[in-house]
């Protein structure tokens, strides 16, 4: 199969899961017990029949449940994902607001976890059973087991509440709260007002959140790459490679690091939009106004048009994501075609 | 060899996996006798020794209400643990026999099967149990249900991929030949010879699944107050970090149990995988 043809049947597949996906959040919107109509629209504005009635159109919910899932269709694809109880704002523009927050972290915390993933990872497999394997195995054992929500508050107690030297809670501190934010992407909008001071303080906020999520995953890249090492070192041409002269250095970093990497392409794309859905409990923590920290609210709240729209909007990201996954795949290993 | 000798190099090679056998061990006793090792009744309130430090008379302290941490933590081994237990044993049995029908029946139910699957897993599902819990409520038996809807495709996909493995073997091709029916050779010949790879990623599932668990508990989406449920527990403690050792020792429990299960399921991992056998 060409790499056109596999990368048309891999873009079918994802319009195919992604309607799923918005049929499971649909039914999963008309599930709510009691009166859906309260569940989206709040116990206050149920007493306007002016708002009521608006809503019932909009939805269509005197019509049938297949023309209920089109209106629902229809009204997502012009943007629309109803409006927030708890806001009062389009659920869409309030994820506008937060996503750019929880990019930032996420990005920093798959830095973080890759790099060290990575290098754990060969270096565990090159030193195979060594006592720096069995050390970075406990380590890696250990970034798995941690409670995200655990770690966090250890962190913040050690670093903020003992030692002093980090920032509490917040995405900024008190000085620099109300910034000029035209991109909602704290690095950007400070890099582009020139103020290194708001980028510092920016982040100094993202920095412990973003180690608590990378504990996980860095553990998991650490033994897949480990794994993946391994399973290349025992091939053929890595004895050919020695017995062509090279020393043990050349024949890691030429052939067995290069060819070895290739797993953690998945690792890499399926972590970042894990690490996109893990946010809950870590931005609920560092009240660090993200998506997940939305999430958090909207579902403490009832707020159910917010909390479907944020669960949406994170399935649809890991559509795409699985998407460029094995189409990255495809590109490097020619041998895929399935 | 003899049998002791053997026992001794399982040791050697594996110490860390022995370790987490003997932590699982020592939290099974707590829980089954968890009257005898608390030294207090875990939901006794005395409020004039709320947020006390650990000491001899509390060893763990105590909470906003007084009571006592040691206690709690002690009979809390009787939520976590079930419901661990329980995630994975659902998740095993449903998505198994799900990826086992996909993977054998093949072609076009298998595409439908697994598309499915995939629509699953990708929603978030930390938040779709958010959200799912908001819908049923919470008791210990929805909490626990509604994580076994998020979890069982990875078991799915992982039995499909055995059970076409095991498909194309000789044994299977004798058995259709012999004229066996196909459900008897999927129930009879198939599916035990998948069996052991997917125990082995149910046990290091244990510890992911007591995370989330306890995650959604820390969260109060969980088992409801106030039963001494660890997540809800080291929540408790988030707004006083001052007094640490409210979040501090039932989060350690829930550390200890996961570690535990995952140092298990690592060299169960590398025992099974024949090819780092050829290695060594």
């Amino acid at each position: 199969m060409s790499l056109l043809r596999y990368a048309g049947r891999r873009l079918l597949l994802m319009v195919i899961v992604m309607a799923g996906v918005l049929i499971i959040t649909f039914i999963i919107s008309h599930m709510v017990p009691g009166d859906p109509l309260v569940a989206n629209l709040g116990q206050s504005a149920m007493s306007n029949p002016d708002i009521v009635a608006k809503y019932e159109q909009r939805w269509g919910l005197d019509k049938s449940l297949p023309e209920q899932f089109f209106l629902y269709v229809r009204n997502l694809f012009q943007g629309d994902m109803g409006t927030s109880i708890r806001t009062k704002q389009p659920v869409v523009e309030d994820l506008a607001k937060y996503f750019p927050a929880t990019i930032e972290m996420a990005t920093l915390a798959t830095i973080i976890s890759v790099v060290l993933g990575m290098l754990f990872g060969v270096l565990s497999a090159a030193r195979r059973n060594s006592a720096l394997d069995q050390g970075l195995r406990v380590v890696s054992l250990i970034g798995i087991s941690l409670p995200a929500f655990w770690l966090a508050l250890l962190l913040l107690y050690l670093f903020y509440f003992h030692l002093g030297i980090a920032p509490g809670s917040g995405r900024v501190g008190l000085n620099f709260i109300g910034y000029n934010a035209p991109t909602g992407f704290i690095i950007i909008d400070s890099l582009l007002a020139g103020d290194f001071a708001l980028l510092k303080d920016g982040l100094a906020h993202m920095i412990l959140p973003a180690v608590v999520l990378a504990a996980s995953t860095m553990g998991l890249m650490t033994r897949t790459v480990r794994s993946s090492m391994l399973d290349v070192m025992g091939q053929d041409y890595l004895r050919t490679a020695r017995a062509k002269g090279l020393n043990e250095r050349q024949v890691m970093t030429g052939h067995a690091v290069k060819n070895g990497l290739i797993p953690s392409v998945t690792m890499f794309g399926l972590s970042y939009s894990s690490l996109l859905g893990g946010t809950v409990l870590v931005e609920t923590i560092f009240d660090y106004p993200g998506l997940g920290w939305y999430a958090y609210r909207s579902a403490t709240t009832l707020d159910f048009p917010a909390i479907m729209g944020g669960t949406l909007l994170i399935a649809l990201i890991n559509c795409v994501m699985t998407l460029i996954v094995d189409l990255v795949y495809a590109l490097i290993d020619p041998r895929i075609r399935y | 060899m003899s049998r002791s000798a053997k026992v001794w190099r399982f040791v050697r090679k594996y110490p860390l996996a022995v370790l987490g056998a003997l932590i699982c061990l020592v939290f099974f006793v707590v829980a089954i006798l968890a009257p005898a090792v608390a030294t207090q009744d875990p939901f006794a309130q005395d409020l004039t020794a709320r947020y006390a430090a650990p000491s001899s008379q509390h060893y763990f302290g105590t909470d906003n209400f007084g009571r006592d941490i040691f206690s709690r933590v002690v009979y809390g081994t009787r939520i976590s643990m079930p419901a661990g237990f329980l995630v994975v044993i659902f998740s095993c049995i449903f998505g198994g026999i799900y990826g086992a029908i996909a993977g054998y029946f093949g072609k076009a139910l298998d595409e439908v099967m697994m598309r499915i699957a995939d629509i699953v897993m990708s929603f978030p599902s930390l938040v779709l149990a958010m959200a799912l819990g908001a819908v049923f409520g919470k008791t210990m038996f929805n909490t626990i249900m509604i994580i076994v809807l998020v979890w069982w495709p990875k078991y799915a996909r992982m039995m499909r991929g055995l059970v076409l493995t095991v498909r194309e073997t000789e044994y299977v091709t004798s058995a259709v030949v012999l004229g066996e029916r196909r459900m008897t050779i999927l129930l009879r010949t198939i599916i035990p010879n998948c069996v052991a790879p997917l125990l082995v990623m149910a046990s290091a599932d244990l510890g992911a699944a007591i995370l989330m668990f306890s995650g959604l508990g820390f969260l109060g989406m969980g088992v409801a107050p106030p039963a001494p449920e660890w997540g809800a527990m080291v929540s408790d403690g988030a707004a006083v970090l001052k007094s640490w050792w409210v979040s501090f020792f039932p989060g350690i429990a829930i550390f200890t149990v996961s570690v535990a299960f995952n140092f298990i399921g690592d060299a169960l991992r590398d025992i099974m995988d024949p090819k780092l056998r050829n290695l060594d």
